[in-house]
């Protein structure tokens, strides 16, 4: 399995995630089927497989309190501690998690490698993963909730807010706005770029290229579908809104209706969405809800001022004092080392 | 010369870490190397604690003489583990193959063997635990990154299972805090259950197990050990300080990594911990059969490193002492700090460590009742306790090498420091991106530190050695301080090899150096015999100019 192999087999599939539905609603009037039970099924698979996942995590326990400690330790009084990077107390590793999962404090100190002749190696500024990741993730968690226009009447506040701040920047710009375009929301542009980037990172440095597995290429292949009938659909190909919408509230209200005249671009997109979720569960996706679990940052380092037990603890197999001496009695007697029987 | 089996320095640095372009890891083929692969654990080494299969055989032996249900073995102690570690689960199911890890390994570094990348070394397991965990794995195989575990797979396993220093810089890098060290550790548990270990842990294994420590000194070779030193400081000092062997009653048992009792630069900083405890009068003893901090075992399983560990409290509770004080030691302090009180606790028959000298109480250590040697130093000094003179170190130019376990598994970084600027006046830090929470490894830990890997072993020292070359051309430093026994070893090979100019010490060693003691006599050399500063030309007999 090389690169070229892992694209190919990727590219069919999320081809295939196109060709599945078009054909379905052109060819077969497939509409309540993908407008309908497909997403409910989706949702189901999701949650269910969610469910199952971090019960699957949180029933294998925690032997050993072993935090990745990254900086001083709390020690002698005199010594400043780091309280988020090595936190000794439940109120900084909450600081160290937040800082993880919303700024993605680890991915920060990445460095670049670089070999160079002498032989020497250095270690260069490389901050450009980073902040591709936390645009992506930024960027998806706003259109994700963006979305929740089309699944509440009338439309949440924030939502609201969300959109008026996403689309401060009107596209075009002096004599030539108002070209009748909507407003370009920002994340609809920054999303496809950031995937983008990360598409583009896996296939063009060669250590990451190898590691990379068509799981990898999915999600990111995936989702720049997605994005993109998205943004065909609201720039380019005029969707009937009203219409989603309807179909959208009849879903979370439980009363289904499908609507007559939905373009085929959106259940193309509703379908990939629909894959998205069924998928997350099962894939490497779930990195979402795993860093939230993981030993080696959820954990105080305050080990050995208050004991951690290992729930599954036996008692194991030793060689005791007494073995020891009846072994070595005479030897130890002689060179003046204490015995316990004389 | 321990580096006629390899290239020279030079050659060996030329490495290129661009991995093949066509051809996909899973389809590669493991090339089991010499200078890279450690010897088989011997079977009379395996016996002596118990450990499955033991038997002759050689890595490059086509047959390992494996038992007949071997895979079932292997997948049944993966089912069992991840049930037993959220660990090893979380980390099989989460990694997104970012990449960061990539270039922050060593061993990856200087090797430039893509299986050297953690996320790979992680990914050998991983397609394993898809092929039999997972639906998908099963469903769609090699697209799925899944595999079959074959005897070839599980050389490889093994192959990198043991170049893996579990050194845990990449855990540091991670997004998501995957442990490479927990892969490697229950790669290593589920390797043994197949009697795949190596001869350099299954042997001071055997040893620590019965002789109660790692290079099988039996007590009373323990004891001449340490007169000879009583010896030596005499002779520098003109003190013998008189320290005690499994005495009861004394107020601190003390432990250390026997390495710092058998092998130079260790011995000095042995020498030092004798001068600094005589100088402090201090209550404290010794002991034969918790002569061994560090623990093999935790390179072998889980089991193994609790079995070994057993003695050092079964040790405190027997002589009745009130607290534990452990000596510089990188992993035995990952253990102590991370493991211990969870093996061998609780140490309710301990009380809360207290200094007699300054007073202090170590409240950080109020659970597991023992403190880090540099700790008790740094409080010394800081309470003014220690006449020094730093001055008899100024002929070296110092730097500071993190040790992995102490830096990564507790955040042990200003404590040294603070001892190291007390007792010497040229202190220079390395790169930061080399340093405190970043270090490197010396590239020889978790049992890996044996002669038949020198190439290996010098390819992980390299990004030490790299950052020591540096401080070394731009400040002069030619001392490079550190706070473990392995470290000790392991450098003193790797600067040997790639920066000769640069020697290798304890702490406690430049601590007694410096350390003014009552009643001592005029110094002119170091515990090494060396000329102290001030004192070269007369030892030399040369003439004044």
């Amino acid at each position: 399995m090389n690169f070229i192999l892992s694209l190919i087999i990727t590219l069919v599939i999320v081809h295939l995630l196109v060709v599945i539905p078009l054909v379905g609603i052109l060819a077969a009037n497939l509409q309540f089927l993908f407008g309908v039970i497909l997403p409910y099924a989706a949702v189901l698979v999701f949650l269910v497989g969610m469910i199952w996942r971090v019960t699957t995590w949180a029933k294998s326990p925690v032997p050993f309190r072993i935090p990745t400690t990254a900086g001083q330790q709390k020690s002698l009084p005199w010594i400043k501690d780091s309280k988020l990077d090595n936190p000794t107390t439940t109120a900084g590793v909450v600081g160290r998690m937040l800082l993880e999962i919303l700024l993605f404090r680890s991915l920060f100190r990445n460095t670049k490698m670089e070999y160079r002749e002498g032989p020497r190696v250095t270690y260069e500024w490389e901050k450009w993963l980073w902040l591709f990741a936390i645009v992506f993730h930024y960027a998806f968690l706003v259109v994700l909730l963006r979305h929740l226009r089309f699944f509440a009447e009338p439309v949440p506040v924030f939502v609201q807010i969300l959109e008026s701040l996403d689309g401060f920047a009107q596209v075009g710009i002096a004599p030539l706005n108002g070209l009748g375009l909507p407003v370009m929301l920002l994340s609809g542009v920054v999303l496809p770029a950031a995937v983008t980037f990360l598409l583009l990172r896996r296939l063009l440095i060669p250590s990451v290229r190898y590691i990379s597995l068509p799981a990898d290429y999915f999600p990111l292949l995936l989702i720049l579908g997605i994005a993109t009938t998205g943004i065909l659909m609201r720039y380019i190909l005029k969707l009937d809104v009203v219409g989603v919408k309807q179909l959208m509230i009849g879903l979370v209200t439980f009363k289904p209706v499908v609507p007559q005249g939905i373009g085929v671009l959106f259940y193309i997109h509703l379908f990939m969405v629909c894959t998205l979720f069924a998928y997350f569960p099962f894939s490497k996706l779930v990195h979402l809800a795993g860093i939230f679990l993981s030993p080696t940052r959820n954990l105080a380092n305050n080990n050995r001022m208050v004991r951690h037990v290992n729930p599954w603890w036996y008692p194991v197999k030793v060689h005791t004092y007494e073995h020891y001496e009846d072994e070595f009695r005479e030897k130890m007697i002689e060179a003046g080392i204490p015995v316990e029987k004389e | 010369m321990a580096f006629k089996n390899i290239p020279k320095p030079n050659e060996l640095a030329q490495i290129g870490h661009k991995p093949p372009l066509m051809k996909g890891w899973l389809d590669t083929p493991v090339d089991i190397r010499t200078g890279v692969f450690c010897y088989a654990g011997q079977p009379k080494n395996l016996e002596a604690v118990g450990l499955p299969n033991p038997r002759k055989w050689a890595p490059t032996d086509d047959d390992w003489q494996l038992p007949d249900n071997w895979k079932e073995i292997f997948l049944e102690g993966m089912r069992e583990r991840l049930d037993k570690y959220r660990t090893f689960q979380i980390f099989m199911d989460i990694c997104v193959r970012c990449g960061a890890c990539a270039d922050k390994c060593h061993f990856f570094i200087g090797s430039g063997d893509p299986k050297n990348m953690p996320v790979l070394r992680a990914e050998l397991l991983r397609s394993i635990y898809r092929r039999e965990f997972t639906f998908a794995g099963k469903l769609l195989g090699k697209m799925a990154g899944a595999r079959e575990l074959t005897p070839e797979v599980l050389k490889e396993i093994w192959y990198y299972m043991f170049q893996c220093t579990e050194c845990r810089r990449c855990s540091l890098f991670c997004p998501y805090g995957i442990d490479t060290a927990e892969i490697t550790i229950i790669g290593r548990e589920l390797l043994n259950l197949l009697g795949l270990n190596i001869d350099w842990i299954a042997g001071p294994v055997a040893n620590c197990y019965r002789k109660g420590n790692h290079l099988g000194i039996e007590p009373h070779a323990f004891k001449d050990m340490i007169d000879f030193f009583l010896d030596e400081i005499e002779g520098v000092s003109g003190i013998r300080p008189e320290p005690t062997f499994n005495r009861k009653g004394a107020e601190i048992l003390f432990v250390t990594p026997s390495g710092d009792v058998f092998a130079d630069p260790g011995t000095y900083t042995a020498m030092g911990y004798l001068m600094l405890f005589h100088q402090l009068g201090l209550d404290y003893t010794w002991s034969t059969y918790a002569s061994e901090g560090g623990n093999f075992g935790f390179f072998t399983s889980n089991e193994m490193a609790q079995r070994l560990n057993y003695k050092i409290y079964a040790e405190a509770k027997r002589l009745g002492v009130k607290w534990i004080l452990g000596g510089e030691c990188g992993h035995m302090w990952r253990l102590i700090h991370q493991y211990m009180d969870t093996w061998s606790g609780p140490a309710d028959f301990l009380e809360e460590p207290v200094s007699p000298i300054t007073g202090t109480k170590f409240e950080n250590a109020k659970a597991t009742k023992m403190v880090h040697l540099v700790e008790f130093t740094a409080d010394l000094i800081r309470n003014g306790k220690l006449k020094l003179d730093p001055s008899r170190n100024d002929n070296l130019r110092v730097t500071f090498h993190d040790s992995c376990n102490t830096a990564r598994g507790m955040g042990f970084f200003e404590e040294p420091r603070y001892v190291l600027k007390n007792v010497c006046n040229n202190f220079f830090e390395m790169p930061e991106n080399t340093i405190r929470e970043q270090t490197f490894c010396c590239g020889s830990g978790s049992g890996l530190n044996a002669g038949e890997d020198m190439e290996l072993r010098m390819r992980g020292g390299f990004p030490r050695a790299n950052a020591v070359r540096y401080v070394h051309d731009k400040f002069g430093v030619n001392m490079l301080a550190n706070i473990c026994a392995i470290d000790r070893a392991a450098l003193s090979t790797s600067m040997e090899y790639w920066v000769p100019e640069v020697g290798v010490t304890g702490l406690h060693e430049m601590v007694a150096n410096a350390l003014i003691m009552d009643g001592e006599g005029e110094r002119t050399t170091d515990l090494r015999g060396e000329p102290l500063p001030g004192f070269e030309e007369k030892e030399e007999g040369e003439e004044d100019v």
